[in-house]
């Protein structure tokens, strides 16, 4: 007898338990949705990444004003990674199994997307990662709002040399994958192009380099071989600054020797003085200064959220905010955050984008975007003295490197496949 | 030759209609003026050359404004204008008569763009206009322009000017340039020939970019010739890049000694290994970027002396957070190496997130004044003014702190407790006095080091991190407790790096000088200049 009562007891404390237990979770879906910022708010990338930081808390109060998403509010969770790469994998498994977030939207760094993938494929989440990159990466739960290497480099090389018309190239770069991999494509691409190679110097410096003297005299003697010659930079960070004090110092301007920069955008410009610099380039898709209506209404709205009528906007911000509105639309196409339901409904969708085109999720989890070549002005903005007329499609694996050329990425069935090879028609070509 | 002012209206209107009108309306230069913003790259870079053949003298104002991007549009009637910016708004004046208009804020006026290739145009077309100038420097900087445009077209304007010209200095550069010109047209083989051995004569960069250019295109007969003035040049630029080298390496090096000098008192002579070393000088970069903002709102005359006014006051903040650090953690610590390495280090992420929540993340502008801005040519070598004034100002900052540090009661009462505690407190030094002094010391130099630094490297709150590896190496290559060991290795290491530099790159070049340092401190652990006598032992 009184072991039957205390049975009971038991499963009558059980299944209350359980259904106090889901009323738990489904109050707390009925409060908010949750929305993971990963983002560096300390250490050496916190320059950069701070601001994205700041843009998705913009993004996530602007959204809620709009009546937020499937009737919940969006709930921002912010976790700092402190430029530490496997803290950024620590952060993510956090963000994804402690606090339940229905997406992430962060990192800058290739090495730290690098760190996190194995978390988000393990965890069946989704990233959107929004700084431009080195390409030849596409993975199921990775959503690559940056610009590809067609999107920024190759366009800008071409730029240079139809209408700069520039022979010998210098291709200077920091010491890391993502300026590694983008020489390699542009160097093959320049050769294709029958540029011959002892026109291609190629240049590597450490992290926070600050002593160019001998590097920018190279670049000096380089040029001075009779050929219009430009320096195409995908120097990082920190280095930029010393980098282009030297150049205005040792009296290299734009009209003799070009820079087009891949990683220098309004942020790093806001610390130096551009008056020597006027006239050398930076390849985006997004510059402050382009003329549009979206783009003033951005500008006016995300100046009066941080409260600074003087704070620049830039290109990844750009990607936060298009990567952002894909994601509510799929969302609300799916009807739920389902991570599955999501990665489907997205392929395909388009949203316009702050330069008055349109930005279409394609099935190799790569955007839409226009190219555009600004010229750094004396106030410290670009002017767009170049673009594309259509938007071009990302390309996750570059055509011009040899072990990539046959690799093809399509999340849609029947490839449904990252690393497609298109001559063997079998998944896994690469890597 | 001026149509009267209806007809000139009439044409402008035109103008404007038909987007570009050269040819018939060429000569007007009113009429081109106004066709300036339509069109796109290529028919304003025509409109510019049509400017320019119209010889008249107040193009080159207007040509200089556009090359500047000061020139608009005014959105209510079309009017092209020079703007200058002063505060939120614009003070305009007429582009050809330099008649003033008022102001107008951003919103009334289009820019007219220009990229690099019409800023090539305009900076060839105010050479050709202004070659005639009555001012000598005017007229160099025309003849330089011409040099590098080296155009065909402006050939015959060049002999004339030449004929006229008297100063020897502008006279030279007009020869340069008409050489420069004359090996790319079908002149006779002996004018070419005069020609290029008077480019292999000036012997410089530019003229070794025009021989190989012309190179590729020159006569057989030609071929030899310029070959030889090629090869010429390149002795010469070889013999000078050594010395360049030289020059890059001490320049180098004084940044080094810059960086680790305070780093010798603190490390060196008190022997606290101190991790936010980079971060006091950080704090010193951060000072000079408010004095500076403090002048640019409210005495923008003082620019230029703004470094002036920010040397004492980063060695005052930075010699007073140094005696906190001193009096508040260190005092505490003294005797237990490790404990002072944990506790500095913590504290010198304090200060980075301290300063990154007071200042923001994002590089800092700290603006170099006009006196260390640009290069001039010594000889064969090009000398930027900031590294110049750098090293300057390294060697002065070092005599200085050797002469407090063997002239004065203070450094004589640093060495004496540095040397022997127990005994200096006996004769009656108070060594935690003097303790403190020396540390404050130490960090209101690694402060000043920060002013320099400012002006050749970013200000954000990673400077110090960049620089604390580096000062370490250099004192503890040079010597702890030996300031003449942190000169030596301050200059070696510099020299060293940019000979390495050009054969390695620089990723290798910085590794190839780690692991000589560490091979070194195998054979002599206590550096180059080690100190000697039974305390250092005990």
């Amino acid at each position: 007898m009184s072991t039957r009562f205390t049975r009971r007891a038991v499963l009558a404390a059980a299944l209350a338990g359980s259904v106090s237990l889901s009323a738990g979770i489904s109050y707390a879906q009925e409060e908010t949705i949750k929305v993971g910022v990963l983002h560096s708010l300390s250490g050496t990338m916190a320059i950069s990444e701070t601001t994205l930081k700041d843009t998705m808390l913009f993004l996530i109060d602007e959204q809620n004003k709009k009546g937020g998403l499937l009737g919940k509010k969006l709930e921002a969770v912010v976790v700092d990674p402190a430029s530490d790469w496997p803290l950024f994998a620590e952060k993510a498994r956090e963000l994804i199994s402690v606090d339940e977030v229905a997406a992430v939207f962060g990192c800058w760094t290739s090495v730290s997307r690098k760190s996190v993938l194995p978390v988000f494929e393990e965890l069946n989440s989704i990233l959107f990662y929004p700084v431009q990159y080195e390409g030849e990466e596409s993975q199921r739960n990775v959503f690559y709002t940056g610009a590809a290497p067609n999107q920024q480099a190759i366009p800008a090389v071409d730029y240079l040399m139809n209408e700069e018309g520039v022979e010998r190239w210098v291709l200077a770069g920091t010491d890391y994958v993502y300026p590694r991999t983008t020489n390699k494509i542009l160097e093959q691409y320049l050769m294709d192009k029958g540029v011959a190679a002892e026109d291609i110097m190629i240049n590597y410096t450490p992290f926070s380099h600050s002593d160019w003297q001998t590097i920018v005299s190279d670049i000096k003697a380089f040029g001075s071989a009779g050929k219009k010659t430009a320096v195409v930079s995908t120097i990082n960070g920190d280095a930029n600054v010393p980098f282009y004090k030297e150049l205005a110092n040792q009296g290299i301007a734009a009209e003799d020797i070009p820079v087009v920069a891949f990683s220098v955008g309004e942020e790093e410009l806001a610390g130096i003085d551009t008056e020597p610099l006027v006239g050398h380039l930076a390849a985006w898709n997004y510059f402050q200064s382009v003329d549009t209506p979206e783009n003033e209404e951005f500008i006016a709205k995300w100046r009066e959220f941080i409260g600074d009528e003087d704070r620049v906007t830039n290109d990844p911000m750009e990607a936060h905010v298009v990567g952002f509105n894909l994601w509510v639309q799929a969302v609300e196409k799916a009807g739920t955050t389902d991570t599955d339901a999501v990665l489907d409904a997205i392929i395909g969708l388009e949203t316009p984008n702050l330069t008055g085109g349109i930005a279409k999720m394609l099935p190799n989890h790569h955007i839409t975007k226009p190219v555009l070549i600004g010229e750094i002005q004396d106030d410290g903005q670009f002017e767009v003295v170049w673009e594309t007329e259509e938007v071009v499609p990302g390309d996750a694996w570059s055509d011009f490197l040899p072990e990539s050329k046959m690799i093809e990425a399509d999340w849609t069935a029947p490839i449904s496949c990252g690393n497609y090879n298109t001559e063997t028609k079998s998944c896994g070509g690469a890597s | 030759m001026h149509p009267t002012r209806l007809i000139s209206k009439l044409l402008i209107a035109l103008a404007l209609l038909i987007a570009v009108a050269p040819g018939a309306f060429a000569q007007d230069v009113e009429s081109l003026v106004s066709a300036l913003p339509e069109g796109d790259y290529s028919d304003r870079e025509k409109v510019i050359f049509d400017l320019a053949a119209t010889g008249d003298e107040r193009v080159a104002g207007l040509l200089n404004a556009l090359g500047e991007g000061d020139l608009y549009v005014r959105e209510e009637d079309g009017r092209v204008i020079v703007g200058k910016r002063s505060g939120r708004n614009y003070t305009l004046t007429d582009a050809l008569t330099g008649e003033e208009l008022g102001t107008a804020p951003s919103s009334a006026l289009e820019k007219i763009r220009v990229n690099n290739r019409l800023r090539r145009a305009v900076r060839s077309a105010i050479g050709q206009l202004t070659l005639m100038s009555p001012s000598p420097s005017v007229r160099l900087r025309a003849a330089r322009s011409l040099l590098r445009n080296a155009d065909p077209d402006s050939l015959e304007l060049l002999d004339t000017a030449l004929a006229a010209e008297t100063d020897p200095q502008v006279k030279t550069m007009m020869e340069t340039a008409r050489a420069g010109i004359i090996v790319k047209t079908d002149a006779g083989i002996e004018e070419k020939v005069a020609a290029i051995d008077l480019l292999a004569a000036r012997g410089d960069r530019e003229a070794l970019a025009m021989l190989t250019g012309a190179r590729s295109s020159a006569a057989p007969e030609l071929q030899p010739v310029i070959e030889r003035g090629i090869a010429g040049i390149e002795r010469e630029l070889a013999m000078w890049d050594g010395l360049q080298n030289v020059w890059y390496g001490l320049s180098l090096g004084s940044v080094l000694l810059l960086a680790a000098i305070g780093l010798a008192i603190t490390f060196g002579v008190m022997g606290v290994i101190n991790m936010a070393h980079g971060e006091i000088v950080m704090l010193g970069a951060y000072t000079t970027f408010a004095v500076q903002q403090v002048i640019r709102t409210s005495f923008p005359g003082l620019f230029d002396y703004s470094l002036a006014i920010a040397l004492p006051l980063a060695f005052l903040v930075t010699a007073l957070v140094g005696i906190a650090i001193e009096r508040g953690i260190i005092r505490w610590l003294y005797g237990r190496p490790l404990e002072t390495l944990l506790a500095t280090w913590g504290l010198s992420l304090i200060l980075q997130q301290t300063v990154r929540t007071i200042f923001g993340p994002n590089n800092r502008e700290v603006g170099n004044p006009s006196w260390m801005s640009g290069a001039f040519d010594l000889a064969g070598l090009s000398i930027t003014w900031n590294r110049l004034w750098i090293i300057v100002f390294a060697l002065v900052v070092f005599a200085v702190l050797l002469a407090v540090l063997n002239r004065t009661p203070l450094g004589l009462q640093m060495r004496a407790v540095t040397q022997n505690r127990r005994m200096a407190s006996s004769m009656g030094i108070r060594t935690p006095w003097v303790d403190a002094m020396t540390f404050g010391l130490g960090s209101g130099i690694a402060g000043m080091a920060g002013v320099a630094l400012s002006q050749i490297d970013n200000v954000s709150p990673n400077l110090g991190q960049s620089y604390i590896i580096d000062s370490f190496m250099v004192v503890v290559f040079g010597g702890v407790g030996n300031l003449w060991g942190t000169l030596v290795g301050a200059l070696t290491l510099g020299v060293a790096n940019k000979f390495l530099e050009p054969y390695a790159g620089a990723v290798l070049a910085k590794i190839f000088i780690l692991v000589f340092i560490i091979l070194f401190i195998q054979r002599r652990p206590r550096g180059l200049f080690a100190l000697k006598g039974r305390a250092v032992d005990a």
